[in-house]
């Protein structure tokens, strides 16, 4: 990335560079939090601004970060902003935080923050860096909601615990798919948007490591 | 780049990033303590507002009227062995905090292992239960209950009505039972329908059971029994014992005695 767009920073990551669908990163936290669109929303957003931020300072510090402790350095800004995100959550949005609990913390280990800091961030310059983490906060969001609309609508009838479907545990007719409140119903989420994204944009398909060769068995056999 | 690889300039960068990094984190921490302190408290004082009948839409209510609001409640220790209320001055009532002294030795106790059917492991010796008081009489008892279920530990409260008979609440407001199954603990309809049930049999031992299916309205077990959760054995079942081993001899049981004899 000679000249950087930034435009094209900021847009790229949400479908052509999506960091869940095509890095595949941040997977861990998308299966855990995607139970409802509520929880998914707050942890766009906490993602995002720790994403962001963390591009931000380690951009500002890159050209004195020694080579030797660049990942512990990139870690303790990350670690430091993710605490902080935590504690103003506790502070104003208690009810949310408590159904996030051990989330929030966990950002820290959220692949996504630390491949952008060490991948961009410690290369570009600091807009663009802060901008890129916006980006890549937003297409983790946009794979987060869709991935929480079918979960939470299908697994209880709800959107942002808004009853869409009633259940029948409460009187309604709708009988709520129980795979979709665990964990491996969003890796088939997540699996079948990977494979409506790259039908749609066939230049994420990857070319196969291995080929298949022709059967040579049967014509030995003769 | 090759500058910055020399042992001063990492050590420098280090001592440096350290520092920026705690001054901001301790900031943080030290200037929203106090709202965060305030956001348990009112949790909690919400879900015993709920739990008691006081406000049934408490999650509703705003900061101020629910500390309006928790002034009807009254908050007491109780020594969970003897049964009788705590006398001492050296605890506020309103500031204790069960759980922490429970994990505390020297104000909990293990609990033996042929006892302990609620599995909670160690046991305070005070216990923090809430009353109602209504024209000077207590209206409704709060007790705080807790117990393993299937992956969690359940924390919740039971609510008695004057008679110390008959619940008119009940609820937990921490556990991570799975969501749909074990988690329908949460489910309004399930927890209305404890209302009414009579926690004690004739000779004045907890009695209630979780059956599996449907209470049959005209067994004459129905009054003690309530509706399981379908898809969720383990947990109902956790929640059975935790309800009775909390209103047994080694819970409230003695308290709730003394309590009917006008003698806590």
């Amino acid at each position: 990335m000679s000249v950087i767009n930034t435009k094209e920073v900021l847009i790229s990551p949400i479908f052509n560079n999506n960091p869940i669908a095509l890095q595949i990163l941040g997977i861990c936290s998308a299966l855990a939090v995607t139970t409802g669109m509520q929880t998914s929303l707050v942890m766009t957003i906490a993602v995002t601004l720790v994403t962001a931020f963390s591009n931000l300072f380690v951009s500002l510090i890159r050209n004195h970060i020694p080579g030797s402790i660049r990942i512990i350095v990139q870690m303790a800004i990350i670690a430091s902003l993710v605490i902080v995100v935590d504690q103003v959550l506790r502070a104003y949005a208690y009810g949310t935080s408590k159904q996030l609990s051990v989330f929030v913390g966990l950002i820290i280990t959220n692949c996504i923050v630390m491949g952008r800091a060490e991948a961009f961030a410690m290369k570009n310059p600091p807009l663009p860096s802060f901008i890129d983490g916006i980006g890549n906060g937003l297409g983790y969001g946009v794979i987060l909601l869709v991935v929480a609309f079918f979960r939470e609508l299908l697994g209880a009838g709800k959107l942002f615990g808004v009853v869409i479907f009633e259940t029948i545990n409460n009187g309604g007719w709708y009988n709520p798919n129980g795979l979709m409140l665990l964990a491996p119903s969003a890796f088939f989420l997540i699996g079948l948007l990977i494979w409506a994204l790259r039908t749609w944009k066939t230049d994420q398909v990857e070319s196969e490591e291995l080929k298949m060769a022709p059967h040579s068995v049967a014509q030995e056999a003769h | 780049m090759a500058k910055n690889d020399t042992i001063k300039k990492t050590l420098g960068v280090t001592i440096g990033l350290s520092l920026v990094c705690s001054i901001l984190v301790s900031t943080a921490a030290v200037s929203l303590k106090p709202r965060q302190d305030e956001n348990k408290v009112l949790d909690v004082q919400q879900n015993i507002l709920t739990i008691s009948g006081l406000e049934p839409n408490a999650s509703d209510l705003t900061r101020d009227e629910i500390i309006a609001k928790f002034k009807e409640v009254t908050p007491k220790l109780v020594e969970i062995q003897t049964g009788k209320f705590y006398t001492g001055t050296d605890i506020d009532p309103a500031a204790y905090d069960q759980r922490v002294a429970a994990k505390n030795p020297a104000e909990s106790r293990v609990m033996p292992k042929n006892q302990d059917t609620a599995q909670i492991k160690r046991q305070a010796n005070l216990a923090k239960v809430y009353e109602v008081i209504e024209n000077g009489k207590v209206k409704t008892l709060v007790l705080p209950i807790h117990g393993y279920g299937l992956w969690s530990t359940l924390y919740g409260y039971i609510a008695l009505d004057e008679d110390l008979q008959t619940v008119v609440g009940f609820g937990f407001y921490e556990h991570a039972e799975t969501p749909g199954l074990g988690g329908e603990v949460d489910n309004p309809r399930w927890k209305a329908s404890w209302i009414g049930k009579q926690v004690m049999d004739d000779n004045g031992e907890p009695s209630i059971s979780i059956i599996k299916g449907s209470v049959d309205p005209n067994s004459a077990q129905a009054a003690h029994q309530v509706d399981g959760l379908s898809g969720a054995t383990l947990t109902s079942r956790g929640v059975d014992h935790l309800v009775n081993f909390w209103l047994g001899q080694n819970g409230f049981g003695p308290f709730l005695a003394n309590l009917k004899k006008g003698d806590a």
